[in-house]
């Protein structure tokens, strides 16, 4: 197998796991915290305003490492230094 | 498809600008020709115009968040975060617009801002509390913590500008995809819910901003903590 076959093949590889695998966490952990935030709002609806905003900030907190997994994966696709360099080689 | 607006070039007259300089400069425009037009005729009476009424709302609203959060005076800080929302909240809706790139889907747009609030932490902690008060607490509870509260300053501000950057380009890029596989209704939809999530990106990223101000900038100087309150130490008086 050629080295640009090689890069080629592990970047997608990898793009694919880095965004799957790590969405699984952030997601189960986001509808726990909505899940929780929403048994909260109904027993207490007077508080609804204070608990929205926490856990909009605290989900943005949790949804930040879903994003890190979301922009490796976007790099390994569209600005891949490895690719870059394999493909400049081997043109000469 | 282009990742960020960084790559996509506009001749302006004899220069080639890149999209995000451009559409920031027209965001900052936008602002500033806004609320000049609309602080020119400002009146105390009940009849107000539908200018004065939004940007008295805007003012009111951010500065009642600004004090839910931090549990302080917002005066101080109202005009640094307000900016911050406005501008990215500005920058966000604007992508309604045909042609519009959002220059907060640049990483270099994002990350100057999460700098912003970088420098303004200490500042803003230093100003209140001191220099000593702010700076121990670092130390607190033990100097063992010290590298990890380092780490954390750094590690939470990229953690600003990525959160932002991905959520902004993915929205555009989203869009960009449907645009090539079912170009009919969806490609709408996913840029009104992009409205959505952009607005609620620029609260997210004020109220961030606001909470790690406020962080540094509440409790009081360790010493003067003890010698007020004697049962300090013993928990609730």
């Amino acid at each position: 197998m050629t080295d640009i076959a090689l890069v080629a093949m592990a970047s997608i590889v990898m793009a694919a796991l880095t965004i799957a695998i790590g969405s699984i966490a952030p997601a189960l952990g986001e509808a726990r915290a909505l899940s929780q935030a929403l048994s909260a709002i109904a027993q207490q609806p007077d508080e609804g305003n204070t608990i929205t905003r926490t856990l909009f900030v605290g989900m943005a907190l949790v949804e930040s490492t879903a994003i890190y997994c979301f922009v490796i994966t976007l790099i390994l696709i569209f600005a891949n230094p490895f690719w870059a360099y394999v493909t400049a080689n081997a043109g000469g | 498809m282009t990742l960020t607006p960084d790559q996509i070039l506009i001749p302006l007259g004899p220069v080639l600008l890149n999209a995000t300089l451009v559409f920031t400069w027209l965001v900052m425009a936008l602002l500033v020709l806004v609320s000049w037009g609309v602080t020119r005729k400002l009146s105390a009476s009940t009849r107000i115009s539908p200018g004065q009424n939004l940007l008295e709302v805007l003012v009111e609203g951010i500065g009642n968040q600004i004090r839910d959060v931090s549990g302080q005076d917002p005066a101080p800080y109202l005009p640094f975060v307000g900016t911050l929302f406005l501008f990215i909240a500005t920058a966000n809706l604007l992508s309604i617009l045909p042609g519009y790139q959002p220059p907060t889907g640049s990483l270099s747009t994002t990350v100057a801002l999460a700098i912003c609030v970088f420098v303004a932490v200490p500042l803003f902690g230093i100003q209140r509390r001191g220099l000593r008060a702010y700076l121990h607490q670092y130390i607190e509870p033990t100097p063992i913590m010290l590298p990890f509260n380092l780490i954390s300053d750094v590690s939470r501000t990229i953690s600003l500008a990525v959160r932002l950057f991905g959520n902004v380009m993915s929205g555009t890029m989203i869009v960009a995809i449907l645009l090539s596989i079912a170009p009919l209704i969806f490609p709408v939809v996913m840029q009104a819910f992009g409205l959505l999530t952009g607005l609620i990106q620029a609260y997210i990223f004020a109220v961030l901003a606001m909470v790690f101000i406020a962080a540094a900038t509440e409790g009081q100087p360790p010493d003067e903590l003890v010698s007020q309150d004697p049962d300090y130490r013993n928990g609730d008086p």
